[in-house]
């Protein structure tokens, strides 16, 4: 460790963050073993495939609340460490939004028309079943390469989705529920508090506020 | 972490922009053993905070008992079925009592179980009044002892999309309202749920409309089917069943189910019931199972029996429509759902 430091910082992360992604990966797929767990258990309860699909759709929001909250916090600290978590938050995201999917599926015996019905019928089912396949695009370009190949401004535009399927997320579980809305609210809020970050945070930099442009 | 450079690091010239970055990466000072020590325990840590923070966010217990028939010794009672009784297997006595919808103790099927304790069912009284000759406050075992309890293995249907099968004990209905004398004009049947905060925790919040009214046509209730129990798998009911009380309407969805009542009023015109208040585009009056009209929300056609994986087909009327379609002939059940 003999270099002297670098003038400028380097571009590419530095090795000491190595273990960050790996962790989060590692700990957002953690709950996948619990419900494992849970259903040999018995631990779902006597309803255990109403459960396991409240939980992995739960699931779903909070990480895909985490990754859309990965700005917001760079905007707001100027830490540079979200960023290099937000893609796999989105992807674990869009993993618990098929597995919830897979689970319906099951539970209506992978009957597709059934499916369709609900889907075209139901807008509560429209809803979640839309921010899936809104979803979908997302996780498929969520290769380095994929930023390439589109330009950084057109895979920007796209990934603008992930605002609409996270909104679509969250009046899915609204509409899902049957009395005691709090819940679904609170999620909702928390959403809406992000957007709003970043809408405030977007506009041209104040006098005393840091630009935040990376 | 602590910033490991010295004041004397501040001077104008080094602190530019990228200057606080440093913070995050100084470390220079380290080496590749404690480096690797650190990163393991930072990996540990964020594996935790993440995974635990999902969890504690998500995981719910799972209302009721998986386990299935155990050793249940009231599941099915040792008599001949009667003409009502459904021979579909009996759903456990620990399941019937774990997972439960009963909005009083709150909204979570686990918590009639946890907080039925709260619920006294004895000393109890049931108010009769409305459209009877004799208007008369009366105790549940006076009342009890005026009929012969019998059993009734009923199939109930929530209108969330699953079902149970029940060993109820209890009276039909119709006895208790030819014993009340109704008036000519005498309509309808309302029931009133227990009002008491003390007793029902789920009452401080308000989810919906307390107290529970719940209201059938005089003809329903007059049906042989319409059923008013006490027990349930040869037990006396318990609180998260709707101790002391309730009502059975098997061939309508388990909301017209009304627990814990306290009063009982023949009226004239049709009762305002708690669901249709809440939502009243949702959960009609009548409520009837009916597997052709969905739910605005979700599709009616098909059901999970509690204890089982797969889906099973609803049955129009849950199965009873020999029975009770009489009931609805010349009825749009459509508007009238």
């Amino acid at each position: 460790m003999t270099r002297p430091a670098p003038a400028t910082p380097a571009r590419r992360p530095p090795a000491r963050l190595g273990w960050l992604v790996p962790a989060v990966t590692v700990g957002g797929l953690l709950p996948v073993a619990v419900l494992i767990l849970d259903a040999l258990s018995g631990a779902l309860g006597a309803n255990p495939i109403q459960r396991a699909t409240l939980q992995t759709g739960l699931l779903t929001l909070a990480l895909l609340i985490l990754s859309l909250a990965c700005t917001p916090l760079r905007l707001l600290t100027g830490w540079t460490w979200p960023a290099r978590i937000r893609k796999t938050l989105g992807l674990l995201g869009f993993g618990y939004a098929a597995l919830h999917f897979l689970i319906y599926l099951f539970d209506h015996s992978f009957d597709l028309t059934l499916m369709t019905e609900d889907v075209l019928k139901r807008p509560f089912v429209t809803a979640g079943f839309t921010a899936l396949l809104l979803l979908v695009p997302l996780a498929l370009t969520s290769t380095p390469r994929a930023v390439k190949r589109l330009g950084f401004q057109r895979w920007t535009r796209l990934h603008q989705l992930s605002y609409v399927a996270v909104s679509l997320g969250a009046l899915h579980y609204y509409w899902g529920v049957k009395k005691d809305h709090t819940p679904p609210l609170i999620y909702a809020a928390v959403i809406a508090t992000l957007f709003l970050i970043r809408f405030l945070k977007r506009r041209p930099a104040r006098p005393g506020t840091r630009a935040a442009k990376t | 972490m602590t910033d490991p450079r010295t004041p004397e690091d501040h001077t104008p010239d080094t602190q530019t922009q990228d200057g606080p970055r440093r913070i995050l990466t100084p470390g220079s000072d380290l080496n590749p053993r404690r480096e690797f020590l650190r990163s393991a325990a930072l990996f540990t840590g964020t594996v935790a905070a993440l995974g635990g923070g999902l969890e504690v966010l998500t995981r719910r217990p799972g209302a009721g008992s998986a386990e299935a028939q155990t050793a249940d010794p009231f599941s099915r009672p040792d008599r001949p079925l009667g003409p009502y009784d459904t021979d579909e297997k009996v759903t456990s006595y620990q399941q019937a009592t774990t997972y439960n919808n009963f909005y009083e103790f709150g909204t979570d099927k686990s918590d009639p179980a946890r907080l039925a304790r709260s619920l006294r069912p004895r000393p109890w009284t049931v108010r009769i009044d409305g459209e009877v000759r004799k208007p008369q406050t009366i105790d549940i075992d006076t009342l009890q002892s005026w009929f012969p309890l019998e059993d009734r293995i009923y199939r109930m249907r929530c209108v969330e999309g699953w079902s149970m099968v029940m060993p109820w004990l209890g009276f039909p209905l119709a006895g208790l309202i030819r014993r009340l004398e109704p008036t000519g004009k005498a309509k309808y049947v309302q029931f009133t749920a227990l009002l008491d905060p003390k007793q029902f925790p789920g009452q401080k919040q308000q989810v919906l409309q307390w107290p529970y009214v719940e209201g059938l046509r005089l003809d329903e209730a007059l049906h042989p089917l319409s059923f008013m129990a006490v027990g349930l798998h040869g037990r006396t009911l318990p609180g998260q069943n709707g101790a002391p009380l309730r009502l059975v309407v098997p061939w309508k969805y388990g909301f017209k189910n009304i627990k814990s009542i306290v009063r009982i009023t023949l009226t004239e015109k049709q009762p305002q019931t708690t669901w249709a208040l809440a939502a009243p585009q949702e959960y009609g009056f009548y409520a009837n199972v009916n597997p052709a009209v969905p739910h605005p929300r979700w599709s009616q056609a098909t059901e999970r029996r509690i204890g089982e994986l797969g889906r099973r087909k609803t049955l129009p009327f849950n199965g009873y429509a020999d029975e009770v379609a009489g009931l609805y002939r010349g009825m749009d059940l459509r508007k009238n759902f």
